[in-house]
């Protein structure tokens, strides 16, 4: 069973304010996961990783291509799905944990983690004791919980967007450098949840600058650097 | 004499009859409705009751016994000189006497004594748009009434109860007329509001610097609008009248001297001389009759 | 922002929606279809149509040409300029909201923040004093204004005041759909950041379906699932809020997106 396929993909960014030039960003991406593994995209910076990222997440349009997502046992392909299906994919079928934490003014650290719950309709007080759950686990001082999150140091801030998106049991998981900016000690807990992830038949999907983490998470690479469009001469 | 000869009967010509009595028609067919008329000028200035007394000049006939009423009382300048007025343009027999009058124009109060079938009321108004205060467009409160959009006249009652934890709107204080149009009672107190429900006099309603005629026809259900939990009352009064004694009437109070003497006595004076005449006596008309 | 994805059936359906004043263009042929629970928002520069477009989705202008379909309480689909004016003015006071910029537009600055709060209520028949006034309170606690402040009048109000009163007032019926012009325009950015956040966990705990015209691009991905980017009167671009933001397409909207200023 394929839990996310990729297929033939590609994108280009047309920038208008720079008197049209195209940039090619990738072009026939084609993988599939599987619950239960973990897949890095793999390549140096600027190879379009974090572009394939927000693709598979409905966050940028593509311009040719399919992305087939299982939601609810059925096959649904993101990329020609329209928004309110795309917003349906996300509660239900797909998370992300974005590199940098979009806040909310005056939003506490506590409900920023609790919402993906909340809005799946799990009771607001059971979902605030799994964010203290997950908070506790990557030691976020317990001081800072009913704090927005927005005067927070990146480490926190981080700690806080990957609680919020393991928070949730959707079946694929979309990673963006979650460990970038933690210590050894909370890149170890990241590294327990995402194998408990795997073994609850997650199918994860990430990028992962470091090293140790990579080959401690991995379970395959895709070198994003085959997916390099030919650029026009 | 000669010269008001020059006038036509009661002051207005025929044609200007004719307009009012055809807006009097409409108003009574409308109960609580505010129809526009003509409003003429009048030898008085407005607020003085050019609007009552349009009404009276269209309605009155050689055979009406009028009687004029200025917060109740027969004897004030301006009850005294439209009663004056009448008699002279109309040649028509005036009164004082509530139940000899056929029709009683009043400024702010209706008589004590019941009124009975052939009677009519004719109140000088003032503003007659009661949701005025609180939307001052004009276009607005029309389509409000063409569309029974009465909330707003609860928001007012609502601030009543708010600021003072009561009701306090004693006078002006607005009715629903037959289930369907709210109306200005004019500024009575609202001691007179239970007076005009199902009454048997028929009603009418002259502005005369608004241009309104509104009626309220006899036996029509006339409602003081209220919360469940703050429901209409009438005023009370602690005291009876210190003249004649009466209860259950409406009473103005009398400074009597500068070191906070006073009493009160009835508005009516017309139903007050009626009680004393028939041997009522109050505290001080007995003070009086020991002197 | 929570959305109920159980409703199959839209809630608004614009088809072919265009207002012309005399010869000139206010809004071409938009035409959009608006779920429960989700909050549209509609952005573009003064004079792109976006005004002209709420007020005839609204049935504030009677549109040149295209429809407003409205899934009324009943079930019943009602073309909103078909309905009559007592049908329209009863919408309004009952199952739609709308929110101007200038709040004194949308309160009664002379009536207390309690009565603001309760008329809509007396208008729909509720007589009974204690309640109305007891409800006034809850809403005036949701929207973060002070208990004691019930009886003042929003005069005495600051402008952010002004703007959670104005929301009260309007979403003490339960409406189904709020329409918003520029709902934080003109306030103190801290005082902008305290209301959206009040707006959106209101919008996602109601359901509410709302369209948002706004400028401020910021105010659009906070508050909205879906945008609308209108330039001369036409809609250029749309979608998923967050796309159209971080992957635009159009040149006018790249415009906008690398116009705004960052801290």
């Amino acid at each position: 069973m394929t839990a996310l396929s990729v297929q033939n993909l590609s994108k280009t960014f047309t920038m208008h304010l720079r008197d049209g030039i195209i940039l090619p960003v990738v072009a026939n991406v084609n993988f599939e996961l599987h619950p239960g593994e973990c897949v890095v995209l793999g390549g140096p910076s600027g190879a379009g990783k974090s572009s394939i990222l927000k693709m598979v997440y409905g966050n940028y349009g593509v311009d040719a291509g399919a992305i087939v997502l299982q939601h609810h046992g059925e096959a649904v392909d993101l990329a020609t799905a329209d928004p309110r299906t795309v917003l349906t994919l996300r509660r239900d079928s797909i998370g992300y944990v974005s590199q940098f934490l979009r806040t909310v003014p005056r939003v506490s650290a506590l409900d920023v983690v609790a919402e993906p719950l909340v809005i799946r309709g799990v009771d607001k007080a059971e979902a605030q004791a799994k964010a203290r759950e997950l908070l506790a686990r990557l030691n976020l001082p317990e001081r800072l919980w009913s704090l927005p999150p927005a005067t927070f140091s990146g480490g926190e801030q981080q700690r806080v967007n990957i609680a919020r998106g393991f928070i949730t049991h959707h079946s694929v998981l979309l990673l963006d450098e979650p460990t970038a900016s933690l210590d050894a000690i909370n890149r170890a807990v990241v590294v327990a949840m995402i194998a408990e992830k795997k073994a609850a038949g997650v199918a994860l999907l990430g990028i992962f600058h470091d090293e140790d983490v990579r080959t401690q998470v991995a379970d395959r690479i895709v070198d994003v650097t085959a997916f390099a469009p030919r650029i026009a001469a | 004499m000669n010269a008001v000869a020059q006038y036509n009967f009661a002051y207005l010509d025929e044609q200007t009859k004719r307009m009012i009595r055809r807006a009097i028609l409409k108003a009574i067919a409308i109960p609580g409705y505010q129809v526009p008329f003509s409003s003429r000028e009048m030898p008085m200035p407005y607020g003085w009751g050019t609007g009552g007394v349009q009404v009276t000049a269209s309605i009155i006939g050689p055979d009406d016994v009028l009687k004029v009423i200025d917060q109740g009382a027969d004897d004030t300048t301006n009850a005294v000189s439209i009663r004056a007025f009448f008699a002279k343009v109309a040649q028509v027999e005036t009164t004082t006497h509530t139940a000899d009058a056929t029709i009683i124009q009043t400024r702010h109060r209706i008589p004590e004594k019941p009124l009975g079938q052939g009677q009519i009321l004719v109140y000088q108004v003032p503003i007659p748009e009661p949701l005025r205060f609180l939307e001052p467009r004009e276009t607005e409160t029309r389509k409000m009434h063409a569309l029974e959009e009465y909330g707003l006249m609860h928001v007012k009652l609502y601030e009543d109860i708010a600021r003072h934890g009561r009701i306090a709107t004693t006078y002006a204080y607005p009715v629903k007329v037959e289930g369907r149009y709210v109306m200005d009672p004019s500024p009575t107190p609202k001691f007179d509001n239970p007076k005009m429900h199902m009454s048997a006099a028929l009603q009418l309603f002259g502005a005369g610097r608004e241009h309104r005629i509104y009626a309220v026809p006899p036996y029509t259900e006339v409602v003081s609008l209220d919360f469940e939990d703050h429901p209409f009352t009438i005023q009370h009064f602690e005291e009876p009248c210190a003249l004649c004694g009466a209860e259950q009437v409406y009473l103005d109070e009398v400074i009597l001297d500068d070191r906070g003497g006073h009493m009160y006595v009835c508005s009516d004076t017309d139903n007050c001389e009626e009680r004393r005449s028939a041997g009522h006596v109050g505290t001080l008309g007995m003070q009086e009759a020991a002197e | 922002m929570s959305q109920d994805f159980s409703h199959q059936d839209p809630l608004l359906r614009v088809e072919g929606l265009t207002k012309y004043y005399g010869s000139r263009l206010g809004c071409a042929d938009v035409s959009f279809e608006l779920w429960p629970g989700e909050v549209l928002a509609i952005v573009g520069e003064s004079g792109s149509g976006k005004t002209t477009l709420l007020n005839s989705l609204s049935a504030t202008l009677e549109p040149t040409s295209g429809k407003t379909m409205y899934r009324m309480r009943d079930g019943q689909w009602r073309n909103i300029y078909d309905l009559s004016e007592a049908e329209r003015r009863f919408l309004f006071r009952t199952d739609w909201g709308f929110v101007h910029q200038d709040a004194a537009m949308g309160l009664r600055m002379g009536v207390s923040a309690g009565a603001n709060v309760g008329e809509r209520l007396m208008a729909v028949g509720d007589r009974n004093y204690g309640h109305i006034r007891s409800t006034a309170l809850d809403w005036l606690g949701r929207v973060e204004i002070a208990a004691d402040r019930i009886d003042d009048q929003p005069r005495s109000f600051s402008g952010g005041m002004r703007q959670r009163l104005q929301i009260a007032r309007n979403l003490v019926t339960g409406p189904r759909l709020v329409f918003m012009d520029e709902p934080t325009g003109g306030l103190d950015v801290s005082v902008q950041a305290r209301l959206l956040d009040l707006l959106r966990g209101l919008v996602g705990e109601l359901g509410l379906a709302a369209i948002v015209v706004t400028h401020d691009l910021a105010v659009a991905r906070l508050l909205s699932h879906r945008m609308m980017v209108m330039k001369d009167g036409h809609v250029i671009e749309a979608g998923l809020t967050d796309r159209v933001l971080d992957d635009p397409r159009e040149p006018y909207t790249q415009l906008l997106v690398s116009s705004i200023l960052q801290v």
